[in-house]
């Protein structure tokens, strides 16, 4: 297959900046479950938010699109939702809520000025075909596509990334033990999945496991928030793995000491995490080398 | 050797003989010295007396089968034979020598080879000079007769041979394929004067040695020839029909084939294969469409069971997508994975992505078209190519740009990319099945190499891993897969997903066990019965799996083959592309490229040809000749003959048929077995089977080789032992007969049962087939596995006691391939049992490799298993059917019943298991026997082997009788001694039934006055068991007067429930056997009812 590549060989990020508005939406849900506490700070969110995109352009070396932030669309900053890359194509997605499907717009055409594919999503299904899929439910492993069903995405989604990205295996998953797949594991290498210790991720990985044709190496890390990790293969040949600092996650860190020759980023992002977010919520990552 | 022919009741041979013989001394001596050393025996013997038989015979089998001739396959095989008679000539008995020789070693390899197209000559020499040379003798000789039939059985490979040497066996008696070819010197002998018999029998000794070499070299073609011959037979006696097959080409081109009717789908793929020059073929296979419905051709069922349309269009495809295919040896088959993966591509069926397309699109370019030529070719010139299902414009500047980028890449490095690029696809060898989910939901079930997948719509949703999966089943048309436990688990789960209806459910199933089989075991595995204890079809993959085919793939020296690439333009277009000169379609020369090269590759390749072949040649068999053909087929679970019925399918589990002129079959079959096991056949080429031939032959001649047939098992009938003063030993038990023929029979006899055991249903049904000819083919015994279980809830004995007499050419088919069908109905597969089996399996590969130590452990075993010797000494080829059987089932009652069936031959197979024990001890004295019945063995052990690893392994060959009898006494019995009771573990199948034939050469040909007494040519006795049925046939041949008189007696045990319908199985049998043996007629039915009934009256 010609776009198939060891995971983490990306070229491009692209991110999108924390709005006025961050965490005004979702405030009732999330403030009362993760912190007990209403209040959001923005300045902090913003402040990790440049940390993580300094982090990935001048220490991994990414060339970095920022989209300007949105005060209309406060959950702009997730922007890995809106869109599903691979290769040369770029799956747009239709998210779950209503509200963040106008996200789509900027992106849309940031992906347009890459020369990526656009795939609309919306647009197969006429919109209202009810399918639904966010990039946070999607974990790509350079081989195959897992994409986990949950309250974001489900199998029409799902249906319309597995014809969009026909070369690979696409697997659903059912999404234990958090709210998106993403939430609960990522790649931590081109043959690594970081994965929670939780009852619910080990169920969802055994799902994986048995889907899979190929094997993977497992990374388990005690804490739920230390299985978002953002894992890149620089173009010097070093692998980084941006991963949640000491302070958040005090017990995986040993654990990401056992990746050799990686270069350890701790990236904070405990903002995000009140929203749900993490750290690849805020980026998308592209390979716009040609690989053939 | 004419009075052979003549009673052979092949026209066909007789005349082939007589021109043969001529011819065959040079032959002979620019074959082999084994060749020679028969035609010096047979010139001593008697060469003047044998021509003059010849000519006798061939007057009389004129006369007696003019009607034969008249018929198209008839008048075929007397041109055919003649050749072979004149190189014979020479040596008289060399005629039948050199048919079996060829038919054994020879048509193996050629019919891989030349077979398909030009006589047998030709393919001959690639195969083996030996067979080449006698190929082409009789077909110069024949051409215009037997030409096509010739072509065919030497398209089959050992086909040819087969009849040829069914000719000879019936004339001797000698079951055993090896022995046949001796057998036929030994009738002339004895039809030309006694004294000769003696010499006779050296002769066939080194018959039986060079064919056992023969075998060897020819294992994997026997099979094939096997078939073919049995085809040819029935032909001869009937006529032959030809069918005029056409099969399409990956490269879109038509391969337009006339095969035989009765062809098995083996030959059709190995001529296409030998068009193609292809030697890798495992990765490949023959479909054809039912009702809308894609499916597999069966190599080792015929083709008109298969395909319901009757114009046969079939189309060369992959069917095991090799994961990585640059782990094929050789780049034409990487290039026809390309042209099928195209082809998949295109259709749809291989999704890819816009990139993917065209990236491989570009590959496909560089392939056909070398160097992107910016000056001469534009865009237009690619919208010629289909890259896509619906590709466009920017698709094609996609393309051309990729292209560019391939410069100086060749055309073998572009298929390497293209393949390397389209493995990875997640839908790369997946094959997609309509069904739904327990819920009703609409899913596909993709079978590949790693397991099962489950889709819904483009998601997988599940995934079973081969590993994972306990059990494959299916019941009408729910397919089932149990799945092991997993770590939290604590029971085993069963998934049932509804197909359309029963036949995409079998479909699905069988594709599920040829995938397990292929990617997941080293070795296929045996359908033996024990596995069968459920109720099931007993279909298994009976082809290489992929680590045997890679392990053969290494063998592959020879210079990489030129093949030309067609355009991919024809795929959907037109040749505006001109510019392309790949455009023209190579499809032709690439076929034709590499003759010669085939021949190694064919051999590799060929192997599991051979095997599925096997079960033809048993079938073959049968046709051979009309004389009189005795069917005794003993209870399959009791001896081999018996054809049991269970439940609603009649399973056929071991056929042993004594067929006279069966003795071919027998011998084919035992080819087959041989072929059946590649490795084994390799192993056995390694060591000398003609050796043991040769021993035979000694041991024939001398005391010893009648003590062997005595411990064998069974004492052949008095009259067998007459005409061998030898072998009047051998009267004692079968190893008389077995002297005379024993090596030759033995040899069969293990060819037999090899492919009884390497196929396990199949086998089993092949050696029916064989004793009935063509449609007993082992597809039977498929069936049989579920059956299996059902018997030994009832089991109703019924033996079916069909005297054919049949003067002269008449062949009397017995077909057993009805038992086959019934496998539809269920079906079971345990991929566990199979990994257990796999390792058998590894373990048989060595066995196969050291028979001689397979045969130590095997008299070992023997003493464990007496039953082998009864078989061998019995008539006996149900003996050792029964042998094996007898471990399954009931292997002392099936005897017993053989011995009824044959009258002159004696019951006194009857040899129980206590005989065989006897056998061990005299074999030990003659090691060198032991060796030659290894070697023989060998095949079957492969074979077995391969059925049945495990159980073989702890079953004891039994050799007795070094060089000079003939005898060969190889029992596998099964270790098992529980699968024994009622049904034998598949594994417990693997035990060989010895055949015994007892051939006894009397003037009898001459002597019109002998009714019976006549001269006895041949004597067989093929057992086959099934877990079902058992299938016994004796085929005695005698000479009466000029007239050669073969009758058959068929044993059918039939094993079944309460439930089934005995009398509408026996009647099934009848029919059958009438099918298969056309031209001969029922004299007597005996029906004995076990269980139920003691007996019932005879005609």
């Amino acid at each position: 297959m010609a776009s198939v590549l060891p995971y983490g060989r990306f070229t491009h990020a692209v991110v999108r900046g924390i709005p006025e508005t961050f965490g005004k939406v979702e405030d009732e849900k999330n403030n009362k479950v993760e912190n007990g506490e209403t209040t959001m700070d923005l300045a902090k969110a913003q402040r990790q938010f440049g940390v993580l995109t300094g982090a990935l352009r001048q220490k991994v070396g990414l060339q970095l699109i920022e989209i300007p932030a949105d005060p209309e669309l406060p959950e702009s900053w997730r922007i890995e939702d809106v869109a599903v890359i691979q290769g040369d194509t770029a799956l747009i997605t239709r998210p779950f809520k209503q509200q963040r499907r106008s996200e789509t717009e900027a992106v849309r055409r940031v992906m347009s000025e890459l020369n990526l594919t656009v795939v609309e999503m919306g647009a197969e299904e006429g919109g209202s075909a009810g399918a639904t899929l966010e990039g946070s439910d999607v974990l790509f492993t350079g081989r195959e596509f897992f994409v986990g069903i949950s309250s974001h995405t489900n199998y029409r989604g799902a249906e319309v990334l597995a014809d969009t990205f026909r070369d690979f295996a696409v697997s659903t998953v059912p999404v234990c033990g958090g709210a998106r797949l993403k939430n609960i594991c990522s790649m931590g290498g081109p043959d690594t999945i970081i994965i929670s210790n939780s009852d619910g991720a080990k169920k969802t990985l055994r799902m994986m496991e048995q889907l899979t044709d190929h094997h993977y190496e497992v990374l388990t890390v005690p804490e739920g928030a230390a299985a978002n990790c953002v894992y890149v293969r620089g173009p010097s040949k070093v692998d980084y793995l941006l991963h949640p600092p000491t302070e958040e996650c005090p017990e995986s860190f040993p654990a990401f000491q056992k990746l050799t020759d990686y270069t350890l980023l701790p990236t904070a992002c405990s903002e995000a995490s009140k929203l749900g977010g993490s750290l690849t919520s805020f980026c998308l990552l592209i390979n716009r080398k040609t690989y053939y | 050797m004419t009075t052979e022919v003549g009673s052979e009741t092949e026209v066909k041979k007789e005349p082939e003989k007589a021109e043969e013989q001529p011819a065959e001394p040079e032959r002979s001596a620019i074959n082999q010295t084994d060749e020679v050393k028969v035609v010096e025996a047979a010139e001593q013997s008697n060469e003047s007396p044998a021509l003059a038989t010849d000519s006798a015979e061939a007057k009389e089998n004129q006369e007696a089968q003019p009607a034969d001739n008249a018929t198209g396959p008839e008048g075929e095989e007397p041109p055919a034979s003649p050749p072979a008679s004149e190189k014979k000539g020479i040596s008289r008995f060399l005629p039948p020598w050199l048919k079996r020789q060829k038919s054994q070693s020879v048509v193996g390899p050629k019919e891989s080879q030349v077979t398909p197209k030009e006589e047998g000559g030709v393919v001959l020499v690639n195969g083996e000079g030996e067979k080449a040379e006698q190929a082409k003798a009789e077909q110069t000789s024949s051409t215009t007769t037997a030409e096509p039939q010739v072509e065919e059985e030497q398209v089959n490979g050992e086909a040819e041979p087969e009849q040829k040497e069914e000719v000879n066996s019936e004339e001797h008696a000698e079951n055993h394929s090896t022995g046949s070819a001796e057998t036929q010197p030994a009738k002339e002998e004895k039809a030309s004067e006694k004294s000769q018999e003696k010499s006779a029998a050296e002769e066939e000794k080194k018959e039986t040695e060079e064919g056992g070499e023969k075998k060897d070299q020819e294992e994997s073609l026997k099979p094939e020839g096997g078939r073919y011959f049995i085809k040819s037979p029935l032909k001869l006696t009937k006529k032959v029909k030809m069918v005029m097959c056409h099969v399409i080409m990956l490269d879109g081109s038509q391969f337009p084939c006339e095969v035989e009717k009765r062809a098995k789908g083996q030959y059709l793929f190995f001529k296409v294969c030998e068009a193609l020059n292809l030697l890798e073929k495992d990765y490949f296979g023959l479909s054809y469409k039912n009702a809308d419905q894609m499916c597999w051709l069966d190599p080792t069922k015929e083709i008109k069971r298969q395909i319901c349309n009757p114009s046969w269009q079939l189309a060369f495809n992959v069917k095991f997508y090799p994961p990585d295919p640059s782990q094929l040896t050789e780049d034409i088959t990487r290039y026809l994975l390309c042209l099928q993966l195209r082809q998949d591509i295109v259709s749809g069926r291989l999704p890819c992505s816009f990139v993917t397309h065209s990236l491989l699109g570009s590959y496909s370019l560089q392939a056909e078209l070398g160097d992107h030529d910016p000056d001469e070719q534009r865009l237009d010139y690619i919208s010629d190519f289909q890259f896509a299902p619906s590709q466009t414009k920017e698709m094609e500047e996609k393309v051309v740009e990729l292209h560019k980028t391939h410069r100086g890449m060749t055309p073998a490095q572009a298929d390497t990319q293209f393949l390397e690029n389209a493995k990875k696809l997640s839908m790369y060898g997946v094959d997609l099945h309509h069904a739904k989910d327990s819920e009703g939901v609409d899913i596909m079930l993709g079978v590949c190499a790693n397991g099962l997948l489950i889709y819904k719509d483009r998601l997988r949703i599940n995934r079973f891993a081969w590993p994972k999966i306990l059990k494959i089943s299916y019941k009408r048309s729910n397919f089932y897969i149990k799945i092991r436990p997993g770590e939290t688990e604590q029971f085993e789960s069963t998934v049932g997903f509804k197909l359309p209806n029963h036949r995409s459910a079998k479909r699905v199933w069988k594709v599920c066990v040829e995938n397990h089989t292929f990617f997941r075991l080293m070795t296929q595995e045996a359908p033996t019965k024990a596995k069968f204890l459920t109720l099931g079809s007993k279909f298994r993959y009976s082809g290489r799996t992929q680590a045997q085919t890679r392990q053969a793939s290494t063998l592959i020296d020879r210079p990489a083959p030129y093949f030309e690439r067609t355009s991919s333009k024809r795929i959907s277009r037109s040749l505006d592309g001109a510019p392309v000169i790949n455009m023209i379609e190579a499809q032709d020369s690439a076929p034709t490229s590499v003759g010669n090269g085939r021949e190694p590759g064919l051999e590799l390749s060929s192997d599991s040809s051979k095997v599925e072949e096997e079960p033809s040649e048993r079938a073959a068999a049968t046709p051979t000749e009309g004389t009189e053909m005795k069917r005794d087929e003993p209870d399959s679970s009791q001896q081999s003959g018996k054809l049991r019925v269970q439940g609603e399918n009649i399973y056929v589990r071991h056929s042993n048929l004594m067929l006279e002129d069966l003795d071919k079959t027998q011998e084919d079959v035992l080819k087959h077995q041989a072929s059946t096991s590649e490795l084994k056949r390799s192993f056995m080429e390694a060591t000398p089977e003609p050796r043991p031939s040769q021993w035979e032959k000694r041991l024939t001649a001398s005391p010893a080789t009648s003590l062997r047939q005595q411990a064998q098992g069974r004492s052949p009938p008095p009259t067998t032992q007459e005409p061998l003063s030898d072998l009047t030993v051998d009267t004692v038990s079968k190893s008389s007969d077995d002297k005379q023929k024993s090596d030759e029979t033995t040899l069969q006899a293990a060819e037999v049962e090899i492919e009884e055991t390497v196929v396990v249903e199949k086998i089993r049904v092949a050696p029916k087939g064989s004793v009935t000819i063509t449609t007993p083919e082992v597809v039977v015994t498929p069936v049989a596995v579920e059956t299996e279980v059902e018997k030994p809830e009832e089991e109703v004995i019924e033996e079916v006691i069909e005297e054919v007499k049949e003067e002269q050419k008449r062949p009397v088919s017995v077909s057993s391939d009805s038992h086959s069908e019934s496998e539809e109905e269920a079906g079971e597969y345990h991929p566990q049992v199979t990994v257990s089996t796999s390792v058998e399996q590894i373990k048989e590969e060595p066995e196969e490799e050291e028979k001689e130590e397979v045969d130590n452990h095997e008299e070992p075993e023997q003493v464990s298993e007496p039953e082998p010797l009864p078989e061998v000494e019995v008539e006996t080829m149900p003996s050792p059917a029964v042998v094996e059987e007898t471990p399954m089932a009931e292997p002392e009652t099936a005897l017993v019943v053989d011995a009824p069936a044959e009258e002159e031959r004696t019951e006194d197979i009857l040899v129980t298991p206590e005989e065989a024990p006897n056998g061990h001890a005299e074999d030990q004295p003659g090691l060198v026997a032991v060796e030659e019945e290894e070697e023989e063995e060998e095949p079957r052990v492969n074979g077995d082997a391969s059925h049945a690893e495990t159980e073989r392994i702890p079953q004891v060959i039994c050799c007795s009788e070094p060089p000079v009898v003939k005898t060969e006494m190889v029992t596998i019995s099964d270790t098992f001694a529980a699968q024994k009771t009622e049904i034998a573990t598949k594994e417990v199948p693997i035990v060989h039934t010895e055949t015994k034939t007892i051939t006894y050469e009397a003037a009898q040909l001459d002597g019109s006055g002998d009714g019976e007494p006549g001269i006895l040519m041949t004597a067989q006795t093929i057992t086959s068991e099934s877990l079902c049925t058992t299938t016994t046939t004796h085929i005695t041949k005698t000479l009466k007067g000029g007239l050669s008189e073969t009758r058959i007696e068929k044993r059918i045990v039939i094993t079944g429930d309460s439930d089934i319908d005995h009398d509408q199985a026996l009647a099934q049998a009848i029919k059958e056997a009438k099918e298969q043996h056309p031209d001969m007629s029922v004299t007597r039915v005996v029906v004995h009812k076990e269980t139920e009934l003691a007996e019932e009256g005879e005609d």
